[in-house]
């Protein structure tokens, strides 16, 4: 491998959306020796799409706000399998966390005594005892993605981040002892690679809804950091929980953001039915994202969709009137103009339920450290890798994530990785050894891709990945056609380790990008796959026909599975918070 | 329907050409982005960038039959203003990588230049920085800049002056800090712009706002440092 030039850090991130420029800055602050690698120019990462906000109790819309409440509504949210110490974690430090953005210049909408204005979102109350709707999600009108990526931006221009930008990370360098060592880069606009060599390596490279044929996620939303673990033989944790958010504008599958039924808006089936008054009396609309995904899906099944195929919902926003959805929803407005030609002053929006956020991910503690599993079952340290975001699985979502965790999520375990890996540099220790054979092995599917004389092309193969997908792993989900689905992945697997990259010119050559996120495409949907068929019960966001209830007697338990035994085992759940009783399973409704 | 591409790619051509597609849309009105979609299933070495394609990233900023824009929100019909064929070339000023794929470091250069960051050396509040609604709504149409640079590579100004005028984008960004209420650097901003380029290069021809995908007004904000500027120099 002498072709390869090495650049030496204290730490790389791999990721420049909302928890890699979080857990950037940390360290920038610091003053570590640091490098930042995207794929995109950072404000192009996926969290610039979020819109409704970010919950947290702030206390601004209800004095009395209590974190422990979002904490309740969280660990019920998740279906009871997110982690009782990490969901603690995030909501009693989110406030200080959310300050901290506004601090930075993050622009948040504002109430009459100039406090962070607060909307209310799907699935939450005020407390295990009082299911009053709250407002918690604190918003930058329906913009509040864009708007924190760019304050976090901003910062990282004050304190002079290392970035590389337009670098596409292939895969993580991991030495004869099983620590992780660093990655390797490829410069995109010129096409040069470099081993970017690091005491700790963090994974922020987001979620991967780009396995289903219809998401709401960025085309660049391809899974690379699972896929880059799992190729190391690192297991995922509960990846068979996808979400799928009720409101994607029919055909186009745009999100609609989960704020328009908290500023009051609601959905309808071909009747004017206001359906969700009975799937969920007394939240209705914002209920959790499963369960008004599932209800949409009922009423599709069941005759009641909208158009002339009856396969959609209407989300009805007229009645709040021009002035509030220009002021609240402005971003709304636009979109579905744009991709639904529909007003929503006029009229009502057509949607369905879209794949949107993988609450599965790299199991990690809390402050990010990836956690692997020894042949007794018994957690340990991955040494020198770190997850924070979406491709991690700390795990705050469990089954079922509610609307404004994401965000949250993003800065409060960004910001405590950045804290925890500046305290391990500090205490100092050098850079573990990287031989010439651990290089060649990470480097080698990238080579195998450059020798590529025959095969197929990558379009058709991705194409036929997302039907799988879409087909056979969707809202709900059935024994025998998962079984059929994993078989057909794992055919295409085969084909996918032989496609074709023609054009192998170094200046911005897209087309070998696209062929390295089809690989982590496969590794991410056979892992889904694999984990959805494992998991013999309904819970949060994994509904399925053969097993409808819910099982804590076998399954109220994290799955892993791991790559090297394509195999699902069981990992606790955390029910051990410090400041608070564990909240217990209980029935789940709205 | 008959697509014109700029073609160039540094590793084999020594210039760039226009290549002609024929991509069958199925008879619908779509996005220019789907359209390049299509062209690279035909011919992978296509190169563009693209994330959101919802209109809010910002990466796919082209000239389309003359006029720049956002690919994924800009719909053929809306393109081609009637015209048969769809000529798709990247954004004009700036260096070209490869096909429609520009670099944009001039681009951002300008806008590092304007500070873009809250500065504010007061400690800060146990809680947010309390700010009235009259004052965050000043920030409506600054803050939604999305950095796709249609606006600055459309300005002759920056074509003739890139490495001194900060260009429409830069300076939407410098107004939405000079006008926060949370900012406490105005005199400093305003004086970093108080030379013959940065600013006053500005010729008020409005491409700007005849392009933004975001509906935004640079001249309007330009205005409003130039008045600025104006009274605090009397």
């Amino acid at each position: 491998m002498s072709n390869i030039r090495t650049l030496s850090f204290d730490a790389v991130i791999v990721g420049g959306g909302g928890a890699g420029m979080r857990a950037a800055l940390q360290l920038a602050q610091s003053g570590q020796k640091i490098a930042l690698i995207t794929k995109v120019f950072p404000t192009r990462s996926h969290t610039v799409s979020a819109q409704g906000g970010i919950t947290c109790a702030i206390a601004s819309d209800d004095p009395n706000d209590d974190w422990r409440w979002h904490m309740y509504d969280t660990v019920k949210g998740s279906d009871y399998i997110g982690d009782q110490d990490a969901i603690e974690y995030m909501c009693n430090v989110g406030p200080e966390v959310v300050y901290e953005l506004e601090h930075m210049g993050l622009p948040f909408s504002r109430t009459e005594e100039g406090r962070i204005y607060q909307r209310p979102f799907g699935g939450q109350s005020k407390g295990p005892d009082n299911p009053t709707q709250a407002a918690r999600t604190c918003a930058a009108a329906d913009r509040t993605g864009h708007a924190l990526l760019h304050a976090l931006y901003q910062q990282n221009v004050k304190h002079d981040t290392n970035f590389f930008n337009e670098w596409y990370a292939t895969d993580l360098v991991k030495n004869q002892d099983g620590a992780v060592t660093g990655v390797i880069a490829i410069c995109m606009e010129t096409g040069e690679k470099v081993f970017f060599k690091s005491r700790a390596t963090i994974l922020a490279t987001g979620g991967s809804g780009r396995i289903y044929q219809s998401t709401t996620n960025a085309l660049i939303n391809t899974g690379d950091g699972v896929g880059m673990a799992l190729r190391l033989g690192l297991p995922v944790q509960d990846i068979e929980m996808w979400q799928f958010h009720p409101t994607g504008i029919a055909g186009a599958g745009v999100l609609v953001t989960e704020g328009c039924r908290g500023e009051g808006g609601y959905l309808i089936n071909k009747d004017g039915e206001r359906f969700m008054e009975r799937y969920a009396p007394n939240a209705k609309d914002l209920a959790g994202r499963d369960v008004v995904a599932r209800s949409i899906m009922q009423e599709i099944l069941d005759g009641r969709g909208c158009g002339p195929e009856g396969d959609h919902v209407f989300l009805k926003l007229d009645h709040l009137g021009k002035d509030v959805l220009h002021k609240r929803l402005p971003g709304i407005c636009e979109l579905a103009i744009t991709f639904a030609a529909s007003d929503p002053v006029k009229v009502p929006i057509p949607v369905v339920p879209t794949c949107h956020y993988m609450m599965g991910g790299i199991p990690t503690n809390i402050h990010g450290q990836a956690i692997s599993q020894d042949a007794a079952g018994n957690d340990k340290i991955v040494d020198g890798l770190y997850a924070v975001g979406e491709v991690a699985c700390v795990s705050v979502h469990g089954a079922n994530r509610l609307g404004g965790n994401s965000l949250l999520d993003l800065v409060v375990f960004g910001r405590a990785a950045g804290m925890f890996i500046e305290t391990q540099l500090k205490q100092g220790g050098d850079h573990r050894d990287t031989s010439e054979s651990d290089l060649e092995q990470a480097d080698s599917r990238f080579a195998r891709l450059e020798e590529s004389t025959k095969g197929e092309d990558v379009a058709t193969l991705r194409k036929e990945l997302q039907k799988v997908m879409q087909n056979d792993f969707g809202v709900f989900r059935k024994g025998e056609m998962m079984a059929e689905g994993v078989k057909k992945l794992s055919d295409l697997r085969a084909r996918i380790a032989d496609v074709h990259l023609t054009d192998k010119s170094n200046a911005y050559n897209t087309a070998r990008i696209e062929a390295l996120e089809l690989e982590n495409l496969i590794e991410v949907a056979e892992a889904t796959a694999i984990a959805a068929d494992a998991r013999k019960e309904s819970r949060g966001a994994h509904s399925r026909y053969d097993f409808p209830d819910r099982d804590d007697e076998n399954w109220l338990a994290h799955s892993l599975y791991s790559p090297e035994t394509k195999k699902v085992t069981k990992r606790d759940v955390n029910f051990a918070p410090k400041l608070v009783d564990t909240f217990q399973p209980k029935i789940r409704t709205y | 329907m008959l697509v014109s591409i700029y073609r160039y790619n540094p590793d084999t051509d020594a210039e760039p050409y226009m290549k002609d597609y024929e991509v069958d849309t199925g008879g619908k009105d779509l996005m220019v982005l789907d359209v390049l979609g299509l062209v690279k299933e035909q011919d992978p070495t296509l190169a563009y960038r693209r994330s959101c394609r919802e209109g809010v990233c910002g990466s796919d900023g082209l000239n389309m039959n003359g006029k720049n824009g956002l690919a994924c929100i800009t719909s053929i019909s809306e393109a081609t203003n009637g015209k048969k064929k769809l000529t798709l070339r990247p954004l004009p000023g700036l260096p070209v990588i490869r096909d429609v794929v520009v670099d944009m470091t001039m681009f951002y250069n300008q806008y590092e230049k304007i500070k873009p960051y809250l500065i504010n050396e007061d400690s800060p509040p146990a809680i947010e920085r309390l700010q009235t609604p009259e004052e965050r709504d000043k920030l409506d149409g600054l803050y939604e800049c999305i950095l796709c640079a249609c606006c600055t590579t459309s300005c002759p100004s920056f074509w003739w002056n890139p490495e001194k005028f900060i260009g429409p984008a830069g300076l939407l960004q410098a107004y939405r800090f000079i006008i926060d209420s949370r900012d406490n650097a105005t005199t400093e901003r305003l004086s970093d712009l108080d030379d013959p380029f940065s600013l006053f290069r500005c010729r008020g021809i409005m491409n700007c706002v005849n392009v933004c995908p975001k509906g935004l007004n640079p001249t309007q904000a330009i205005g409003h440092i130039r008045s600025m500027l104006l009274d605090q120099a009397t």
